[in-house]
């Protein structure tokens, strides 16, 4: 490891230690944020582990985000609860790989449609399961308070970024960087593209999964039309190109303000969310192309001189 | 029998949606995913026309097409060409298009709330029965239908022998190849996006006569409108017309025998199954 990759990891450790004593100097109201905000961190960064690289757009997280807590509303009476995340992120990475196995050997447009609709469909195959079984909803009760639910997500998000991380350092994560710039090329170059594809979109899909398996016991109460709830997709897509998928830090940056921006929009004019999203699609696609990552290393380019 | 007929008159509304996104996605490869708005848009100005100034709904589709079309021109000519000009390959144009259209899929959402209120909108016309091989259907689907048939066949005759059609159908084909021999590419992919937007806020019209519709329902007709595209084939009108009623039939008889609450997996069902055998669509031949 270099100085600067020495450097970079006391900047991460001294910032994840900051993150993870937020119960101890935070007011109850910034660690209800805080647990937010951790959810979508550890969201939109594994989104844009595949997105990134790949150009392929995944609206499934609230499909992967729905089944976990649904691991969570099935197996904690007779499970221990730590085995349950872990438990979520192998289902999750299972029906991903599944997934990907039938979208991604084609265009980007396909894999797009069919998770734009995945949440909704296995939410209708979820409720109607419900339904020949006689059970509607379920309550979740736990023992486990707000502050455990952060730091498991610190946790998870500490794991995300070490993973990335490697991901970026390994053979794999050269080839996704060949692909996303050219998938011919790739090919040629003897990189089977399709199954290193579905071996990365697996990585969003078990987060994704082990995150819901986490939040569960927040929500007391679970059914499908909230755990399936196809919105929290479109969030994770926006904060994490808001953010710039170009880098590890991305998303994170997209996180914090968007996730402010929201909570005051829901609290002033509640009906004005969907209006802010469409906003911000925009404005990503037309003013902020690359992000906050993007506009950071044109201002580097310009004025910092280094290379 | 019920089921079939039930099913190919909701085919039959579907078709035209779904022509509507072919255009402006095989044409002007726009996959524009604001297109169940357009849609929601149109239904709504019927209900409106309907219930404030007693316009049959069939008689507002001459003021309903010809505002859709100029709003999806204004769409295509500002928001949509910058995008087009500043695309390098037609990958970067997908995903610039796919983001660009779900920030208008939801800024419509938004401001259709805002504008009507999140209730569920429908109106009475034509809600008699109609007795047809022993079994009732209500007439304002038969009637939805039969305009279906006829608004599609009209656009097909023009597509196939008319010069304009013509030209749509060699962008369609190859938009570089199609520069050389003399077409505006520019023109025709704006003029086919406002096309197919105006085809879809008419079928969105139709539709509205027997479904009751909300401001946040767009989305769903969107993924409908994409699965038949992708059954039948990018640009593939037979193709298109064929997936719809085999979506229609799928999700009626789905709805009647298993659950009305499974029609969006009974799609999913088929699109999975196109995905694995028949990724070109139905009547695609194999891309090497």
């Amino acid at each position: 490891m270099s100085g600067t990759d020495w450097r970079n990891l006391a900047i991460s450790a001294a910032l994840l230690g900051l993150a993870a004593l937020l119960p101890v100097y935070g007011s109850p109201y910034w660690l209800t944020m805080g647990t937010t905000m951790a959810m979508f961190v550890v969201l939109a960064t594994s989104w844009a582990l595949f997105s990134g690289p790949t150009h392929y757009i995944s609206l499934a997280t609230a499909a992967f985000f729905g089944i976990g807590t649904f691991v969570t509303g099935l197996g904690f009476q007779s499970l221990p609860f730590w085995v349950l995340p872990p438990l979520a992120a192998v289902i999750g990475a299972v029906l991903a790989a599944l997934v990907g196995l039938v979208t991604l050997r084609l265009s980007g447009v396909y894999f797009v449609i069919f998770t734009l609709g995945l949440a909704e469909m296995v939410r209708q195959v979820v409720t109607w399961v419900q339904n020949q079984t006689g059970h509607r909803g379920m309550y979740v009760l736990t023992s486990i308070t707000e502050r455990e639910i952060y730091w498991m997500l610190v946790a998870l998000g500490a794991l995300v970024f070490l993973a990335g991380w490697l991901i970026g350092r390994s053979r794999l994560g050269f080839a996704l960087r060949i692909i996303g710039n050219d998938e011919t090329v790739a090919k040629h170059a003897g990189i089977d593209t399709a199954l290193a594809k579905v071996a990365l979109f697996m990585v969003p899909g078990a987060v994704a999964a082990a995150t819901g398996a986490i939040l569960a016991p927040r929500y007391i109460y679970i059914e499908p039309s909230t755990a399936f709830a196809p919105l929290l997709s479109f969030q994770v897509v926006i904060m994490a190109l808001l953010g710039g998928t170009g880098r590890l830090w991305g998303p994170v940056a997209g996180v914090i303000p968007f996730s402010l921006l929201w909570e005051a929009i829901t609290r002033q004019a509640p009906n004005q969310t969907l209006l802010l999203l469409g906003i911000a699609f925009l404005v990503i696609v037309y003013l902020l192309p690359g992000g906050f990552v993007g506009l950071w290393e044109r201002f580097r380019r310009r004025f910092g001189g280094r290379t | 029998m019920f089921i079939l007929i039930t099913g190919l008159l909701l085919g039959g509304t579907y078709a035209l949606i779904a022509l509507g996104l072919n255009l402006q996605y095989g044409v002007a490869r726009i996959m524009n995913l604001a297109n169940g708005e357009m849609l929601v848009a149109g239904g709504f100005a019927a209900f409106w026309l309907y219930t404030a100034g007693q316009v049959n709904p069939v008689a507002a589709l001459i003021v309903i097409a010809p505002v859709a079309f100029v709003a999806n021109w204004l769409i295509y000519r500002f928001m949509l060409q910058p995008l087009v000009k500043r695309a390098k390959s037609r990958g970067a144009l997908e995903v610039d298009s796919i983001l660009a259209t779900f920030g208008m899929s939801f800024a419509f959402v938004g401001i259709m709330t805002w504008a009507f209120g999140g209730g569920y909108f429908n109106y009475a016309f034509l809600a008699q029965p109609l007795e047809m091989f022993g079994s009732s259907y209500a007439q304002n689907r038969v009637v939805a239908f039969v305009l279906a048939v006829v608004i599609g066949g009209a656009l097909w005759l023009w597509l196939t022998y008319s010069r304009v059609g013509l030209n749509l159908r060699a962008v369609a084909v190859n938009p570089a190849s199609a520069s050389l021999v003399g077409v505006d590419v520019r023109r025709a992919s704006a003029l086919a996006f406002a096309l197919g937007g105006a085809v879809t806020a008419t079928g969105g019209a139709l539709v509205s006569m027997f479904f009751t519709l909300d401001a946040s329902v767009g989305v769903l007709f969107t993924m409908k409108a994409l699965i038949i595209i992708i059954m039948g084939g990018v640009g593939d009108v037979r193709g298109t017309i064929v997936a719809a009623v085999i979506l229609g039939i799928a999700e009626t008889a789905v709805a009647r025998l298993v659950d009305p609450g499974l029609t969006l997996a009974a799609a999913y069902l088929l699109f999975l199954l196109v995905l694995l055998f028949k990724p070109a669509g139905l009547f695609g031949k194999a891309r090497g």
